[in-house]
């Protein structure tokens, strides 16, 4: 178990900049993210694009700017746990909490900090009756472990590059692999696209273009899937196993059921310290909602240090909180 | 100013009406004028949840980026004119189109 005064959930640049915030206050830090390095979207998503509205950086490259965050709350020690996910939170008797990642690390912290910006990315999930009953008996929407499809049926859907590199590997694991896409051409890489052809024209996979899932059949377990080309004839495929394959969508995760109130995939703060409804877990950066809201990482900044103001007092209950500048008492390291 | 339409479920079209000189995209429009679009990403494209049907007026959107399509394109349920409202700028040529809401809501 590992023992922290504050666990923060994300590591973008909201999440590493409250560590200096709570290091001012002697406030340790445990950061969790599902990505497996820090910095969240800058560093995942555009690394190299720049900034213009931070304080102080006329322009900053993202990644530059995770760096400097990196360097900036060094003297803090703050521990990562990356590549991992916070699936529940427990209270416990004297109002701290228990958190366990779906690797099953436990960290023990006074306060949770909510820094997790657009959530986790998760499969989306095409629009199909009876979904639900068959995911995990049939549908699946990652492949974790391909030997599970081993001499078995496969449908896979979508025309991305995750849909046409999977039909590749899994035509020489599954008895038998059908690739589905609405579209007649893939805008998937080139080499992989031309791959799928060349696998269909040998007679190794079979490719239906131009047609569309339209409903799930099996009695507990999927059996077969119901197709609807163009010209709305449909089309009946005997499967062991769907895999739709149509991108990522951020959302909440398990966040949503810990009792927060959430409102269009964001979570409800208190303005004066970003505290949500539920006492010692607060929710900072593009995360939260409150009127007036700006997703801006300047905005999450100031939200950092207030909330961290307010949640002393949970990690030392029986000390005032002076306020101090850095100017006047340098960064005291620990 | 520029005045465009919102097809509801039921069929009825519901104008809007906005500044056609201040940069705003679609989706900004959209959630200004209160209509129920999850906008995650804030308007990146990452997310696709301002998904849109053009049902009138497509041809004074412009055309769509690489990222843009490679998002429509992965979406369960695109049409031939979807666009992403975060990537459709408001400007004179929205004068009379029509979109339908598209994107996830919850």
């Amino acid at each position: 178990m590992i023992t922290t005064d504050i666990c923060i959930i994300g590591a973008g640049p909201v999440g590493l900049f409250a560590v200096f915030e709570a290091g001012l206050l002697k406030m340790r830090c445990h950061l969790i993210d599902a990505l497996p390095q820090v910095g969240g979207q800058l560093s995942e998503i555009y690394p190299q694009k720049p900034i213009y509205d931070i304080p102080g950086y006329p322009e900053v490259k993202a990644q530059e700017l995770v760096d400097n965050l990196m360097e900036q709350i060094k003297p803090f020690n703050p521990t990562f746990s990356l590549g991992e996910r916070v699936d529940h939170i427990t209270k416990q008797e004297d109002g701290s909490y228990v958190l366990t990642t779906n690797d099953k690390t436990k960290v023990h912290a006074q306060v949770i900090v909510i820094a997790g910006g657009l959530g986790c990315f998760e499969p989306r999930k095409p629009v199909l009756e009876n979904l639900e009953k068959f995911e995990g008996k049939g549908i699946t929407y990652m492949v974790k472990n391909p030997e599970m499809f081993r001499d078995k049926k496969v449908v896979l859907a979508g025309g991305g590059d995750s849909a046409l590199d999977w039909t590749i590997f899994l035509a020489d694991v599954a008895e038998r692999v059908t690739l589905v896409h609405r579209n007649e051409t893939f805008r998937g890489a080139p080499d992989s696209a031309s791959k799928v052809f060349d696998l269909a024209n040998n007679g190794k996979i079979d490719l239906i273009l131009s047609a569309n899932l339209k409903s799930l059949g099996g009695n507990g377990k999927l059996d077969s899937i119901i197709l609807e080309n163009k010209s709305k004839e449909e089309i009946v495929l005997n499967t062991d196993y769907l895999i739709p394959l149509f991108g990522l969508s951020p959302k909440l995760g398990p966040i949503a059921d810990w009792g927060l109130t959430i409102d269009k995939n964001a979570i409800e703060v208190d303005t004066r310290d970003y505290s949500t409804g539920v006492e010692r877990i607060y929710a900072i950066g593009d995360i939260n909602t409150y009127e007036g809201k700006l997703k801006l990482i300047l905005c999450g900044f100031h939200e950092a240090a207030i909330m961290m103001h307010s949640a002393f007092k949970y990690v030392y209950p029986d000390q005032k909180l002076s306020f101090k500048y850095t100017t006047v008492n340098g960064v005291n390291s620990f | 100013m520029v005045t465009f339409h919102v097809e509801h479920e039921d069929g009825t079209r519901h104008p809007i009406e906005a500044p056609d000189d201040m940069g705003l995209s679609l989706m900004e429009v959209l959630k200004a004028s209160d209509y129920p679009v999850l906008a995650t990403c804030g308007g990146m494209a990452l997310c696709a949840t301002c998904h849109v049907e053009v049902l009138d007026g497509k041809d004074g959107l412009g055309d769509a980026s690489d990222l843009e399509l490679d998002q429509i394109d992965n979406l369960p349920n695109p049409t031939p004119t979807s666009r992403l409202a975060c990537q459709v700028r408001i400007s004179q040529e929205l004068e009379g189109a029509v979109f339908k809401l598209r994107g996830e809501s919850n």
